[in-house]
């Protein structure tokens, strides 16, 4: 059988503070994402989502469980080999422009991890100006600063920022929740055209809170409430049967 | 029904920089008029615009906006303060922010109230209770003894609500309403917005991004883009039968759930 590209086994985070009880923000929760899928993980503000997410990029330390990307264990890993992990798996967050340093062009931001890889600057100059195209920009986005392009086109260098090294997993936390819905289509087409290019050899795990969202977009989809994964299947199977009541509750808010 | 609020061809400048080009519209009591737009399409300003929250750099270079045969920016400082509150009411993108968060929701709200009627404490608490009760908390006593932020995101923008609605004005001007909440609270706060219309017969000029919401509530929709006005008419037409290419664009772009 095909391996998953990322396995999360029992993950658990748990936030203690004083004089209060414990609060299980992510609680034992396992999935497997397979090579060239897209998976969706939906669920209401303080669900756990971020938290999940936040562990799996090991900006947090998980307080139970184990993370497995492409058959490594990177659960406990840190300095050199945790920068190793970020050639497989990189993110696109939810505010283009503050995920820019502001005082360094888009260019800058995007030909960093080419330059740390040892690439020339003449080469990471050609590589930027093919990712830039290739995100549906043109090649002097490189020498723009992250205030001086609008939400849109700032999300479309994000992207490109995020494939320039090639990774094998992208992850998107609320990647077009910021933007206009016009331009939030745009961006889950141009996600779309990536996936279809790149077929098994990307895979995605897109943080949303829409939920009609994650029906045009994702194969598979997994519901968190209160730190659990509440159901998962077909976006369409889990909108038509759904089986819990957090589901339902769900389902029927939308207008 | 009586016009209650009439734009007409207003431009709207910030520093020279026109964010609203001739827009005209009237809405009519008890009527919900949505307006809808991308990000920096003006639809914020044009509400500003009514209730004088454009700040020092905006101004209103043309038309008029009427309300019950007053022009609005053609107030005073002191007028419009007479109106703001009593008679147009505002509920704000972030209602937890726009409380002080070192007073209880009830001293806040008592504060409004004064600054417009003579009031006993007594009386507004059963007042306020009173309302509360009606937009769905059903302990309003300790809403009333919280601070802001020992509420939550929904119940806080449901005290903007409370807020806005204590002093019962005719006209409730809401600025992204719903946009920071969940869609279980949004669709909370949509129901409250219309008990209101239904219980009070408020007018309300509702302006958001979610198509979702105004096809819920809006009885008119106004759809602008860079200022202008696109498409002006009657919901039902508006979302499934626009005139306007951008209108359809945008209606397109919004992710429908399939539930069958």
């Amino acid at each position: 059988m095909e391996q998953p590209i990322l396995k999360v086994d029992n993950l658990t985070k748990i936030f203690t503070r004083k004089g209060q009880p414990d609060f299980a923000a992510v609680d034992h929760i396992s999935f497997d994402l397979m090579p060239g899928e897209c998976l969706g993980l939906i669920g209401e503000s303080g669900s756990g989502k971020s938290t999940t997410v936040n562990m799996i990029t090991r900006l947090l330390d998980p307080t139970e469980g184990k993370i497995v990307l492409d058959g490594d264990d990177i659960t406990g890993i840190s300095g050199r080999e945790l920068r190793k992990v970020y050639a497989k798996m990189q993110m696109v967050f939810q505010t283009p422009t503050d995920s820019f340093d502001p005082r360094c062009t888009l260019g800058d931001g995007i030909g960093e991890s080419l330059r740390n890889n040892g690439r020339s600057r003449a080469e990471t100059k050609a590589e930027v100006a093919r990712l830039l195209e290739q995100c549906g920009l043109t090649a002097e986005f490189a020498s723009r600063y992250p205030h001086q392009v609008s939400g849109g086109q700032c999300q479309r260098a994000a992207i490109a920022r995020a494939l320039a090294v090639g990774p094998k997993l992208l992850i998107c936390d609320e990647a077009t929740s910021a933007l206009d819905v016009t331009i939030q289509k745009e961006i889950i087409a141009l996600l779309n055209e990536l996936r279809r290019n790149h077929g098994s050899e990307l895979s995605i795990l897109f943080i949303c809170h829409d939920i009609a969202l994650v029906q045009q977009f994702c194969d598979r989809v997994l519901v968190m409430y209160k730190g659990r994964i509440v159901e998962k299947g077909k976006p369409d199977d889990v909108i038509r049967n759904p089986r819990n009541d957090y589901t339902k509750r769900l389902i029927e808010s939308i207008l | 029904m009586a016009e209650i609020l009439k734009y007409e061809h207003v431009d709207i400048t910030y520093n020279g920089f026109k964010a609203v080009k001739d827009v005209s519209f009237t809405v009519s009591e008890g009527e919900i008029l949505g307006i809808v737009g991308e990000s920096g399409s003006g639809k914020s300003t044009l509400i500003k615009a009514a209730m004088g929250l454009l700040g020092p750099a905006g101004l209103v270079t043309r038309g008029d906006i009427w309300y019950k045969g007053k022009n609005l920016p053609d107030l005073s400082e002191n007028e419009i303060r007479k109106l703001n509150g009593p008679e147009l009411g505002m509920i704000f993108q972030s209602a937890g922010s726009s409380f002080c968060p070192i007073r209880t929701v009830g001293a806040q709200l008592y504060e409004s109230m004064t600054e417009h009627e003579q009031i006993s404490k007594a009386e507004f608490r059963a007042r306020a209770l009173e309302l509360l009760r009606k937009i769905g908390f059903e302990n309003g006593q300790r809403i009333l003894d919280a601070y802001p932020f020992e509420l939550s995101g929904g119940m806080q923008q449901r005290v903007g609500i409370a807020a806005a609605m204590l002093l019962n004005p005719s006209v409730l001007m809401a600025d992204e309403p719903t946009s920071a909440l969940d869609v279980s609270v949004q669709k909370q706060v949509v129901e409250e917005m219309l008990l209101v219309r239904k219980s009070f017969g408020t007018t309300i000029v509702l302006v958001t991004h979610n198509i979702g919401v105004i096809g819920a509530m809006a009885d008119k929709v106004l759809v602008m883009k860079n200022g202008e006005t696109v498409e002006y008419g009657e919901t039902k037409q508006v979302l499934n039968n626009a005139k306007e290419e951008y209108t359809r664009t945008l209606m397109s772009a919004v992710p429908k759930l399939r539930r069958t």
